[in-house]
């Protein structure tokens, strides 16, 4: 009950004119952050970021998590009308939204994936809502060594469940690490890694990377294939949303399916995209007919959609509670926290419960008038999506630059922004993934932290982390993740082993050895 | 960064156009996280990577993250020696391609590294003119119109609104000082 009053108390928190004003305009920011190429949640909201220094933290986060949720509504609009994934979690809703789309039921295709966006993330919400109070009481009795390993945890994750190669990932998060240790050490006081460049001395600064990586990266990767918008307008009659409606409540069961992968994906830094593809592919293998999926199935537009969103609003439970972010955005979200002084992790519940609670108040408000907002506003974003790339390409260009500009103002970072765009095309197109790198960019000083406090508690034995239960079953875990990959690869020869007849060699990609 | 020339030997003979096969660019990016391993271990002994009489020394937690860098970049490195055959088959990227990329990586260079003297807002005018003239084909007219209004709107909401200066610029300034002195 006393969530439920807390509730109460942040959506009166949310409600107030001005915060509501904030969230409108952060869900157009947003809707147009995901209709546009190049810009996608993580550096839309990474270049606002800045913009947000002069408010006051609430009104701030809501504004900036509004423009994630706008981001997620955003990228289903141009998979369904253009065929063009904004998002790369909106690639599974073009498989069947596209096809809806030529066959004229574009409106249906578009308030099927609205709906079920808004689905998935009331789910999330109240899933946040209930467990996150839980999860931060429960974690605050988490010493140094169990917050360590947690984080162990996140990042063993993404080894073990990387769809990239496990040592390309491993490289990329260490790539992250080794840069967040750049500057002073804060315990110490010594610098490292500076080299005499007073440039160096604050660190690098993971917005900087995020604008780089995410969005000249992403300019660059469009380009190469060669964008030509040619796509169908669209605008929603309200006897078509009911319609639609009525069909998909026949759907339940894909609702439900969706927002628990989901909602898994999300909590677990699985994230977005993977869980979309899951659920999807779930759904069409438990259709009953799956023959139509690929060919305008409307649950095919479901079950990614509701998966997405489910698994982007769940990101933010771990990065509330422990300070640990399940997605980039939510990373993102994460250091602006930081930047306005608010340490995420359980103490946030104890001493912001204003900021807390108006929060997740707002990301119910911001799911519902997000709802509204893209279902009365389609036929605008579409004709925006008219706009040739000649034109949009160098406006994303000027706003990363300025984006990388304002958060410190500085020339030196709009540089690294370049050089980090560059790396960030070199990653995509080498398949090393880029969310491991800014996570550990983000996290980076504060594991470490971690790690030397448990270390000196024990006095520099490793034996700290498994000396306590929570702490060792954590640790087991990670390890057990950090070396799935290899695992995988052993069961996999041991399976071909005695069978090395006549099957035409199954193995297309060699599996990576390590040492 | 590996703006390599085109081609870095791909002699397949049946292949009509140039194109830059995988192997270059896997090994330059892993070439280049292996040095970055290099710095961070390098950096970490010079700090003290031991473990001090009042805890860890700073180098202690990088160093082992230089370790792990140097092992998961070598491993890649490896794993293109295995794969080395079929990397080369493998397109990284076209000359079509290639070409759509340099457009626009170049004029994004230049834009950059041009700051400290153009500044931003003029910065700005002058890329978005360049690609809706070389890539769009628009009229000078609309050209205009665009490539001038958006560094005005950027003065407005940021220099105005928010009162975040953009950098002018060495040149812009100097020019601006003599138009005012003048």
């Amino acid at each position: 009950m006393e969530e439920f009053n807390n509730l109460m108390h942040g959506f009166g928190v949310a409600l107030g004119w001005q915060n509501l004003g904030f969230m409108v305009v952060g869900l157009l920011l947003g809707v147009l952050i995901g209709v546009l190429p190049g810009l996608g949640g993580a550096n839309g909201v990474a270049i606002l970021l800045p913009l947000t220094f002069g408010m006051n933290p609430t009104s701030a986060i809501i504004m900036l998590s509004c423009i994630y949720w706008g981001a997620l509504f955003g990228g289903a609009i141009t998979s369904i009308l253009f065929n063009i994934p904004g998002e790369p979690w909106s690639v599974a809703t073009t498989f069947d939204g596209y096809p809806m789309a030529q066959q004229g039921r574009a409106a249906a295709a578009l308030t099927t994936a609205f709906t079920s966006s808004f689905v998935g993330a009331l789910f999330a919400v109240i899933l946040v809502t209930f467990l996150a109070p839980l999860l931060a009481k429960f974690a605050l009795r988490f010493g140094p060594a169990e917050m360590f390993a947690v984080q162990a945890l996140t990042f063993c994750s993404f080894v073990g469940m990387s769809k990239e190669p496990a040592m390309k990932t491993l490289a990329a998060m260490m790539l992250g690490f080794a840069l967040a240790a750049v500057g002073m050490d804060t315990v110490t006081g010594q610098l490292r890694m500076t080299f005499g460049q007073p440039e160096l001395l604050k660190g690098f600064d993971f917005l900087i990377a995020v604008i780089g990586l995410f969005g000249i990266g992403e300019i660059l990767l469009t380009m190469e294939e060669g964008l030509a918008f040619r796509g169908r307008s669209a605008r929603i009659r309200m006897s078509v949303v009911w319609q639609t409606w009525r069909e998909l409540w026949t759907h339940w069961r894909t609702f439900l399916r969706a927002c628990l992968i989901g909602c898994w994906m999300g909590i677990t830094p699985g994230g977005a995209t993977p869980a979309s593809f899951m659920s999807y592919g779930m759904a069409r293998r438990l259709s009953k007919d799956p023959s139509r999926f690929g060919k305008g199935a409307i649950e095919g537009v479901a079950a990614p959609e509701t998966a997405a969103h489910a698994a982007g609003t769940s990101a933010l439970l771990p990065m509330l509670t422990l300070g640990i972010p399940g997605s980039p955005t939510a990373a993102v979200l994460l250091g602006g926290l930081m930047i306005w002084g608010l340490q995420p992790g359980p103490m946030l519940f104890v001493e912001q419960k204003d900021f807390v609670w108006g929060l997740i108040a707002s990301m119910y408000l911001g799911n519902i008038v997000g709802l509204i907002v893209v279902l009365t506003t389609v036929p605008w974003w579409a004709a925006i999506l008219r706009i040739p790339f000649s034109v949009i390409a160098p406006i994303i260009l000027v706003i990363c630059a300025i984006g990388a500009y304002t958060v410190n103002q500085s020339m030196f970072d709009v540089l690294t922004m370049g050089i980090f765009g560059v790396l960030g095309y070199l990653f995509k197109k080498l398949k090393y993934p880029m969310a491991p790198l800014v996570l550990a960019l983000v996290l980076g000083d504060m594991a470490e932290t971690n790690f030397r406090q448990a270390l000196l508690g024990s006095q520099g034995s490793l034996g700290v982390f498994f000396g306590s239960p929570l702490s060792g079953s954590l640790m087991v875990l990670a390890l057990v993740m950090l070396f799935w990959p290899l695992l995988g690869m052993l069961r996999r020869r041991a399976a071909a082993a005695p069978t090395s007849g006549p099957t035409p060699e199954p193995e297309p990609e060699p599996v990576r050895t390590s040492a | 960064m590996t703006e390599s020339p085109p081609d870095d030997g791909a002699p397949s003979a049946g292949r009509p156009s140039s194109r830059i096969s995988s192997r270059g660019p896997e090994l330059a990016l892993a070439a280049l996280l292996l040095a970055a391993a290099a710095l961070v271990i390098v950096d970490s002994l010079r700090v003290g990577h031991r473990w001090a009489s009042d805890g860890p020394q700073s180098g202690y937690f990088p160093f082992f993250i230089g370790l792990a860098l140097a092992f998961s970049a070598g491993a890649v490195v490896v794993d293109v020696m295995r794969r080395w055959k079929a990397l080369g088959e493998d397109t990284f990227l076209d000359a079509t391609q290639a070409r759509s990329v340099a457009a626009v990586l170049v004029p994004t260079a230049l834009y950059l590294g041009s700051m400290h003297w153009v500044g931003l807002l003029a910065g700005s005018a002058v890329l978005i003119a360049w690609f809706m003239k070389r890539h769009g084909g628009f009229g000078w007219g609309l050209t205009a119109l665009i490539a001038v209004g958006v560094p005005t709107l950027v003065h407005l909401v940021f220099e105005r609104g928010f009162l975040v200066l953009m950098p002018r610029g060495v040149w812009v300034e100097a020019l601006l000082t003599r138009l005012g002195a003048g």
